[in-house]
């Protein structure tokens, strides 16, 4: 077994079975600990130019990826207009910075405050090293290896889909640069650890909030129904209204 | 008509003589954990005061409650529900914990370890978040019996609406007076916690009305501890998890008052059973803002009305409860004789626990620098109460001070009843004038004297059963205890990955 093989076709599947398994043993068994883990309590001022930058940034750049990965064709139609592409880098550009300048700050944050500092934990610190590699990877092959959104989709959009229908074909990004590969490895990385770091929360984001209700009530029994029934378990399932 | 039971309460403020032993009852049960250290479900604070965390009262900064929007409301931090979305990164108006106070511990080794000199050895003061020496800037009860008045009772939220005259004659010297405002969660009608948790991990227990944090479904985006205008949700740095008062449910599941109530030393604390309807809700919620009270004392129904029973029982609530609803001291305070106020009723939270107002008469006063402790009337009357009538209404009616008065001079009248009665020394004509200005006959003031000062256990707390043979979610939590987050599961409430 080759290190294409290894980095390229083992990676992938590990990864992505960890986070499917990981994501699903973590919310059904470990959900007290499903949390975002927020510091803001204990520090709010640094804060706010660490995660509103790194947040919005990380968010726009990972939708670029996605819309690259799901909608190649779309894409490439839209970079067919020079200036068109050009708007597109330098947004995304844009975006990778900010989230660049969120994860400095976070870092530094973490380092200088005491309080934050008795709250740390060794997998935040996995977590800071894999998103600053990734971050810098990006960035550095933007600028290295120009218009990224046109070869994302036309070369490697077909090697990730290719994972996910079960017939790896890692031609391409075996002849990738360096830089390259190192980000897809961490990338993949991120995805397996996910899981098992506080990255969690980004899983559990509660979109249902907009369509729920303002007011929760939960009960434990159903009255009404337990006085009407004649079932002999009437009522078992909590309603919520 | 949808008629609910909801478990609310009765403190009663002419009582409370500020030990705080029901803060450390609910400390020693359900806070005294890592990271829960600063969180006093349970709190109370000296009225003028800043209160706990400081100057939460204070919605231009935290954003708490609701607000009127148009004939509707909104909450007043997160205004939509994408706004929340959008805040989830970084939420403007949350407290920081300086705004509590950090917890610490003491460095009681240091006692015993220190070598050999000059000095004393001295315990150090040892933050219990950073475990480095701090120096102590704040701390639970820091402004207790008006301790650093020009610091905190003087940034009283609540004095905004006196003139700078009637703010200097509360802080004259002779005239100084405090009373004691015990807090815990509202267990409201219309809460906003609930409202704003973006996980639907709050909630309203359906069969009590008692307001709960499911652990499990937190997710630390802290919305709640902004929305809440009483500042009673807090967040647990070290779990990354939301907590609150649970009106200690274990223990109301198996006939016990909460913790807080059952150790009260004055026994000021009174809990009950009131039916409301919960079609109203939301209509009350959005009265203005004159109405506001009266709408809310109005959703409350009187459990002897057969019309009432018959709706109440084609709701699902139980006989037990519909007796204990009949039985209810806090029905007695709030609507038969409108002895209880809500805390802000202007949050629009339709809050759940109810203050009689405390009566601070006039004992003497000061003339040409004498000071003269007769009075003309026996309790100097409402009128030269030494707490200005505007600072009561602030609190408990929306600014309506004929409402704190017509409550105060009933409190007054029992007093004057009671005294002829055990006494005998004051003019017949003055008992009947004070009975009469009050709007009381003679037996209400003996039963309002009684509830008040002779009252037992089972009369002071009415707790309806809570069904468990016909519950399923409660009988799986039966395993809460001391050291657990007690929310039912039992897992070491240790920090997350």
């Amino acid at each position: 077994m080759n290190t294409t093989a290894i980095f390229f076709v083992a990676l992938p599947y590990t990864a992505l079975a960890t986070l499917i398994i990981g994501t699903l043993y973590r919310y059904m068994t470990l959900g007290f600990k499903l949390t975002s883990l927020s510091s803001q309590f204990l520090e709010g001022k640094v804060l706010f130019w660490g995660s509103q930058p790194f947040h919005w940034g990380i968010l726009v750049v990972f939708l670029g990826h996605l819309a690259a990965f799901a909608i190649p064709g779309t894409l490439l139609a839209w970079n067919g207009e020079p200036w068109r592409l050009i708007v597109l880098e330098i947004t995304m550009f844009a975006f990778g910075v900010a989230a660049l300048f969120g994860l400095a700050v976070f870092i530094y944050r973490r380092i200088t405050n005491s309080r934050i500092r008795s709250v740390t934990t060794k997998m935040d610190a996995l977590v800071y090293i894999l998103l600053l590699v990734q971050i810098l990877t990006g960035l550095g092959m933007a600028l290295l290896y120009n218009w990224g959104s046109s070869w994302f989709a036309s070369s490697v959009t077909p090697y990730l889909r290719s994972i996910f229908v079960f017939n790896p074909q890692v031609e391409t990004v075996a002849g990738m640069p360096f830089l390259v590969q190192l980000h897809i490895v961490t990338a993949f990385v991120i995805f397996g650890v996910l899981p098992f770091t506080r990255l969690i929360h980004f899983v559990v984001f509660p979109l249902n909030y907009i369509w729920r209700s303002y007011q929760v009530v939960v009960w434990n029994r159903n009255p009404k129904r337990i006085r009407a029934e004649r079932s002999y378990f009437p009522g078992k399932t909590s309603v919520n209204n | 008509m949808n008629i609910r039971s909801q478990i609310s309460m009765v403190f009663h403020l002419d009582k409370c003589i500020g030990c705080h032993t029901c803060s450390v009852a609910c400390k020693n049960i359900w806070t005294d954990r890592k990271g829960a250290e600063y969180m006093w479900w349970n709190n109370v604070e000296t009225k003028p005061g800043t209160g706990y965390p400081t100057k939460w009262e204070d919605q231009n900064v935290f954003k708490g409650g609701w607000e009127k929007n148009g004939s509707g409301i909104k909450p007043r931090g997160n205004s939509s529900k994408f706004n929340a979305l959008k805040n989830i990164t970084f939420n403007p108006h949350l407290p920081s914990l300086d705004d509590y106070y950090e917890p610490w511990t003491y460095k009681y080794s240091d006692l015993f370890d220190a070598p050999e000199g000059d000095d004393q050895p001295t315990a150090r003061p040892v933050s219990l978040v950073t475990g480095e020496n701090i120096d102590l800037k704040a701390g639970p009860n820091w402004d207790d019996d008006l301790g650093g008045s020009p610091d905190y009772a003087r940034q009283d939220v609540n004095l905004q609406n006196l003139s700078p005259q009637e703010q200097e004659a509360m802080f004259e010297l002779e005239r100084m007076t405090w009373f004691y405002l015990p807090r815990i969660c509202n267990h409201c009608l219309n809460p906003t916690c609930v409202a704003s948790c973006p996980s639907a991990a709050l909630y309203k227990r359906g069969e009590d009305g008692v307001v709960v944090l499911k652990q499990d479904r937190c997710r630390g985006w802290r919305m709640c501890v902004t929305a809440c205008p009483y500042k009673k949700t807090y967040y647990n740095w070290s779990t990354g998890k939301s907590e609150k008062c649970v009106l200690c449910y274990p223990r109301l599941e198996a006939g016990m008052a909460p913790a807080c109530f059952h150790t009260c030393v004055g026994r000021i604390r009174y809990l009950g059973v009131m039916l409301y309807d919960a079609d109203r809700i939301h209509e009350v919620a959005c009265s203005e803002d004159k109405d506001l009270l009266d709408n809310q004392l109005d959703i409350y129904l009187d459990p002897f009305d057969p019309n009432v029973i018959k709706e109440a029982t084609a709701s699902g609530i139980a006989d037990s409860t519909i007796t204990a609803a009949q039985q209810s001291p806090v029905y007695k305070f709030v609507k038969q004789w409108g002895l209880g106020l809500p805390l802000h009723p202007e949050f629009r939270t339709i809050p759940n626990l109810f203050y009689v107002p405390p009566l601070l008469p006039t004992m003497g006063s000061v003339t040409e620098g004498i000071y003269d402790t007769t009075t003309k009337s026996f309790w100097g009357g409402i009128e030269n109460s030494r707490q200005p009538m505007k600072y009561l209404a602030s609190l408990f009616t929306n600014g309506d001070t004929q409402k704190v008065e017509a409550t105060l001079r009933k409190l007054l009248a029992v007093k004057i009843h009671r005294r002829m009665e055990t006494v005998g020394d004051l003019p017949q004509e003055e008992v009947t004038t004070a009975l009469t200005e009050a709007g009381i006959d003679q037996r209400t003031a003996d039963e309002i004297f009684r509830l008040t000062a002779l009252a037992i256990n089972e009369e002071r707390f009415v707790i309806p059963p809570a069904h468990r043979e016909e519950a399923t979610e409660l009988m799986e939590a039966t395993g809460d205890r001391k050291g657990n987050v007690g929310f039912g599961f039992i897992e070491r409430p240790t920090r997350g990955l």
